[in-house]
């Protein structure tokens, strides 16, 4: 019987893990997020950052509540669970200063509205609270993940056809450009908002319309 | 316990916040050198760029310790300077031009009087930071700051030792718009800054940012970034109100130089 348990718990947890990066994912599916999602897909690089910092931030803060959750006062969980979140901000925006200074300032002041990013009080509320830690640190880790993947196609689309460049290395030969000589141009409306926008409803759309055949 | 009960609440509460503030403070105390250094670097890094230095820098390895290198090697003086031009005690690299910027910025506001301004002006402590590069020839490095469309932007501003010709110059900003304001931070608009002058028939003009395109040899004037009109003026108004407070620093050392 302890062997059926931990197979039923291995595979509850790979289902955690992956469903907020598939048919659930946090933008896509839920919507949440969806503003910083605009704000730092410019470049891949940010996207990547970003992508890990609500990674850790979700995961923790699930796994910190969701140890807490028998012990919180209810008057005063929503305070409690701000706190947990905006500590954990906090410390890892003073890791990138240290450690990736030139990305945690492109991403400026964006790392410190983690703390208003919904997908984190959403997964605290809706399922930390009433789950063990460690299925909590699964799921959050998942929707960080999931999240920071659409970060991922958003900037990586974003960078190659509005920069010519991935990750800051340049990939469209400088003799292509009209300035130069040749035919391309940079697409400008791609550093733009609005074309995050863009780019996140067809994804929204190709992801849709996959579910629903499968 | 009630968890539902004041004292359990107050204590719950008081708890939390003195493990959060614990945990707080041991992180900023523990990256607190590590930050200050990352700060120290970009600042080193922006000097020598506004002196055409440190250049291709993604090809280099250890970065940080090339960046230092290339200061102690380049960067021979940093000094303070009055308004009136003269060294003042201070150290000039830790010296924040936010600071210098407020006290300009006060003189320049509407309605002060001349008094006020002599007595402002006073209070000015202007870094300099002298270059010397291979051939011999000094560049003088002067920091700018001032404001954009959405917050800070600032630069470094290098000259020959005519006190008249830009050298080299560099801005970087806080949060302008990408692809918009924040073009001032790529090479394509600072590097049109290479050769302009500051003084036209010996009267101070600073430099124009024209809208539209500065005409072809105008050795005043650059071209504005289209679509980021504010931050351009910023970025004139800036250079204007930054440069006017060295004029006498320029003015005495360019008789220095003569002689």
């Amino acid at each position: 019987m302890d062997a059926e348990k931990t197979g039923n718990n291995t595979g509850l947890l790979w289902k955690l893990f992956t469903a907020p990066i598939g048919k659930n994912n946090p933008i896509t599916v839920l919507i949440l997020g969806i503003c910083s999602a605009l704000a730092v897909t410019v470049k891949l690089e940010s996207a990547l950052v970003m992508g890990l910092a609500v990674t850790v931030v979700t995961g923790f803060s699930s796994l910190i509540v969701s140890s807490l959750r028998t012990t919180i006062s209810p008057r005063i969980r929503i305070i409690v669970q701000l706190v947990v979140v905006a500590t954990l901000v906090i410390i890892v925006d003073q890791v990138l200063r240290a450690y990736a200074y030139n990305a945690s300032k492109q991403l400026s002041i964006f790392v410190g509205l983690i703390i208003t990013n919904c997908i984190i009080m959403g997964r605290i509320e809706a399922f930390a609270l009433a789950n063990k830690p460690w299925l909590s640190l699964i799921d959050g880790l998942g929707n960080g993940f999931g999240y920071g993947m659409i970060l991922v196609i958003v900037a990586f689309i974003r960078e190659l056809f509005g920069s010519g460049t991935l990750l800051g290395y340049q990939l469209i030969p400088d003799g292509w450009y009209i300035s130069n000589g040749g035919f391309y141009e940079n697409n400008g409306l791609m550093i733009l908002p609005p074309a995050a926008l863009i780019v996140v409803g067809i994804i929204i759309w190709v992801q849709r319309s996959f579910y629903k055949t499968n | 316990m009630n968890k539902n009960s004041n004292t359990y609440t107050f204590l719950y509460a008081t708890a939390l916040v003195v493990v959060v503030a614990t945990a707080l403070s041991l992180t900023s105390m523990g990256l607190k050198s590590r930050q200050q250094k990352n700060i120290e670097v970009e600042k080193k890094q922006n000097i020598l760029l506004s002196v055409n230095k440190a250049e291709g820098l993604d090809t280099v390895p250890n970065r940080s310790a090339y960046i230092e290198e290339l200061y102690r090697r380049y960067i021979v003086e940093a000094c303070l300077v009055d308004a009136d031009g003269n060294k003042k005690e201070g150290d000039a690299f830790a010296m924040n031009m936010k600071t210098q910027y407020d006290i300009i910025k006060a003189i320049n506001a509407a309605g002060v009087t001349e008094e006020e301004k002599a007595g402002l002006r006073r209070k000015l402590s202007l870094p300099v930071f002298v270059c010397r590069n291979d051939d011999g020839a000094l560049k003088y490095i002067v920091p700018v700051y001032g404001l954009g469309l959405w917050g800070a932007i600032w630069g470094y501003v290098s000259l020959d030792d005519d006190f008249n010709t830009i050298y080299g110059a560099i801005f970087d900003h806080k949060g302008e718009t990408p692809g918009l304001g924040a073009e001032i931070a790529f090479p394509k608009f600072f590097k049109q800054f290479e050769g302009k002058q500051l003084f036209e028939n010996g009267q101070f003009t600073a430099i124009r940012i024209v809208k539209g395109g500065a005409p072809a040899g105008d050795r005043h004037g650059v071209n504005a970034i289209s679509g980021g009109t504010i931050t351009s003026r910023g970025v004139e108004e800036m250079l204007k109100n930054c440069l006017t407070e060295y004029k006498p620093f320029f003015e005495q050392r360019k008789v220095d130089v003569a002689m």
